[in-house]
């Protein structure tokens, strides 16, 4: 039971970045209880490659579920094989990841397994042999550290919390042929919108430009748009819930307590005045920024770095300066 | 058509969280508390949901101490027809919190039990897809709007980069969020209405709790930020700080 198993979602084909950061943290609690560290990988179509990848965050085995009814989440498809592959493998630990598939995947698991679920966790090790894990409540208001009785014991972790280390190891892959029962799936989906071409979530984005009420007018979001694309891959827009209910920008887009709640490595909080239910969003990015023209706007008391001024004069500038940065490196 | 909202109290989302003196629970004094905003997202959703059908009822529940009958007076006002207060602890395990709630709706013959995405205080998002495994039913998590039409539920979700359209067989349990079901506000006869409301009280199902908190902590303050400077000018020193004191660029 000492062994632990990552769920290493992936999306199209390709392996989502907070996979590698599941199996990197199975694979320090599976230091930390003495056992060894594996993920389980579904899909439809060739996973083996992406699969081989995970062995360089510390998976000593890949287990490659593929059919071709599993090219897209189906929790009533997902849900019994994920079980079955915790109980067949006697797994002690399971982390799944904290997105959107994640938190309608692992709650169904926990009750097909019959046990309790630490969501959206952003604090794991092992201490003395027993889990330690902390997660935040009331919106990260505070910190809460759980005891949780009960074996196997199911986690998901908040993605890019934690910064999976590259390493030299490699895994066996072990594919196997997933039972799916079509016929008894209440749910299908029967239509899929992708918002914008390609747009980057902000759940996935390691760098997120936020725009508020002080953009004034939708028409103004070239600007955030091109501080975006001064800055280059892995960044998302984002918005605050007055210019989301305001009809500017869609509620996919929305960070806060009615929103999503994200941790990038960079968040820029750009004529945003900093509500209470906007920092649930955000507070536990690694860094923030604020540009706001009111020195005592709220935000500024979680920025790490704060400019008062007009954004529609500062933003430009920042993303010529980044502009020339990037030209100079 | 009947729906059944599963409901909680929680503290408002304004308010300050102190840990208390034991270091295992909040300080209560001085909190006030609210029907958790996504679950009045939900009873929305149910009461457009029945308004629509033309007949059946909302039915609310909520598992909690005494104090919950007051959240359930909330959302009677806003136009629920009757309540019921399953006496217990509303823990962090959410399997054990879907089990009592389970152990209520098992028995009743709603077609639609409509969840909250998430819960305000625990922030778990768990309950409902939970709930959904335990009856066996189907479930569709974080819907922003759904049609219900003689056998199946439509639900719009939102996804990471776009948006699913679900369709789903009846009964079903949906977890709804932010989207089309901006709440009413509960008129001045609605509150006088939900007073005499039907509101049923008996003790929740016994189920243990696997999931204890050993101690809730105050997040680490961040470090005061610094303000760089004011107006464009501020750039440069801004961009230097972020590529080299912040590692961030
Ligand atoms: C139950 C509940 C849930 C909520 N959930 C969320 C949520 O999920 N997310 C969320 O964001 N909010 C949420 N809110 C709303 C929140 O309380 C605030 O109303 C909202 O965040 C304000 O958005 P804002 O900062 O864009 O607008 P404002 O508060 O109006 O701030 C605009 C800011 O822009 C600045 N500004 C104006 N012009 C300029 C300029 N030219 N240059 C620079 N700065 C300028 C102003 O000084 C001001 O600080 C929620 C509220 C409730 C009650
Ligand atoms: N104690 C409770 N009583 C009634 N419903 C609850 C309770 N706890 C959670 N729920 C429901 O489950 C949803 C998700 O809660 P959670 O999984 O705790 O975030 C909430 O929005 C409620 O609809």
């Amino acid at each position: 039971m000492a062994d632990v198993l990552a769920f290493a979602e992936q999306r199209d084909g390709s392996l989502l970045g907070v996979a590698r950061e599941a199996v990197w943290v199975a694979a320090r609690l599976a230091e930390g209880l003495g056992g060894t560290a594996h993920a389980l990988v579904l899909g439809a179509g060739d996973l083996a490659d992406a699969a081989a990848e995970l062995g360089r965050f510390g998976a000593s085995s890949v287990l490659v579920g593929q059919h071709t009814a599993l090219g897209e989440y189906n929790p009533d498809a997902y849900a019994p094989i994920v079980a079955e592959q915790v109980r067949s493998g006697n797994f002690g630990t399971v982390v799944f990841p904290a997105t959107t598939t994640g938190k309608d995947l692992a709650p169904r698991v926990a009750a097909l397994l019959d046990v309790p679920l630490a969501t959206d966790v952003t604090g794991v090790e092992v201490e003395g042999g027993a889990i330690r894990i902390v997660r935040p409540v009331y919106s990260g208001k505070a910190f809460a550290e759980l005891d949780i009785d009960a074996s196997p014991t199911l986690l998901s972790i908040r993605p890019n919390v934690f910064q999976a280390e590259e390493g030299e190891g490699t895994a066996t892959i072990a594919s196997f042929e997933p039972a799916v029962d079509e016929s008894s799936w209440t749910q299908r989906v029967v239509e899929r919108k992708a918002s914008g071409e390609g747009a980057l979530d902000v759940a996935e984005a390691t760098i997120i430009v936020s725009g508020g009420r002080g953009m004034k007018d939708p028409e103004n979001w070239n600007v955030l748009e091109d501080l975006r694309d001064a800055i280059g891959d892995g960044v998302a827009l984002g918005a605050s819930r007055a210019v989301v209910d305001a009809g500017w920008r869609p509620h996919g887009e929305q960070v806060g307590q009615t929103g999503k709640t994200v941790a990038p490595k960079l968040y820029f909080a750009l004529g945003i005045s900093g509500a209470i239910q906007h920092l649930a969003g955000m507070r536990t990015s690694q860094t923030i920024v604020a540009v706001n023209k009111d020195p005592d706007a709220p935000i500024f008391n979680v920025a790490d770095y704060g400019i008062v001024g007009d954004l529609f004069e500062v933003v430009p500038r920042l993303a010529e300066e980044i502009r020339a940065l990037k030209a100079r490196s | 058509m009947d729906v059944i909202v599963c409901v909680k109290r929680v503290p408002d989302t304004e308010t300050r969280i102190k840990p208390s003196a034991a270091g295992t629970e909040i300080d209560s004094s001085g909190v006030k508390y609210i029907l958790s905003p996504y679950d009045e997202f939900a009873v929305e959703a149910a009461l457009r949901t029945v308004e629509a059908a033309g007949s059946g009822e909302v039915t609310l529940v909520t598992l909690g101490d005494a104090a919950g009958s007051e959240t359930l007076r909330s959302g009677l006002a806003m136009g629920a027809d009757k309540a019921i207060l399953l006496e217990g602890s509303s823990t962090m395990d959410g399997l054990a919190t879907a089990k009592a709630l389970v152990a209520e709706i098992e028995s009743a013959d709603a077609q639609l039990v409509l969840l909250g995405v998430k819960a305000a205080d625990d922030d778990q998002q768990q309950v409902g897809p939970m709930v959904g495994t335990l009856l066996g039913r189907a479930c569709v998590t974080g819907v922003t709007s759904f049609t219900v039409t003689e056998d199946s539920v439509r639900c719009h979700r939102e996804v990471e980069g776009g948006v699913e359209v679900v369709e789903a067989s009846l009964p079903a349990v949906l977890t709804i969020t932010k989207g089309t079901y901006e709440p009413r506000y509960a008129s001045l006869k609605g509150i006088m209405a939900a007073k005499r409301k039907p509101m049923e009280t008996k003790p929740a199902a016994d189920v243990a709790a696997r999931i204890a908190v050993r101690s809730l902590t105050s997040p680490p303050a961040r470090a005061a930020g610094k303000i760089v400077g004011e107006g464009p000018d501020a750039v440069p020193e801004l961009v230097r700080l972020l590529r080299e004191e912040a590692n961030a660029l």
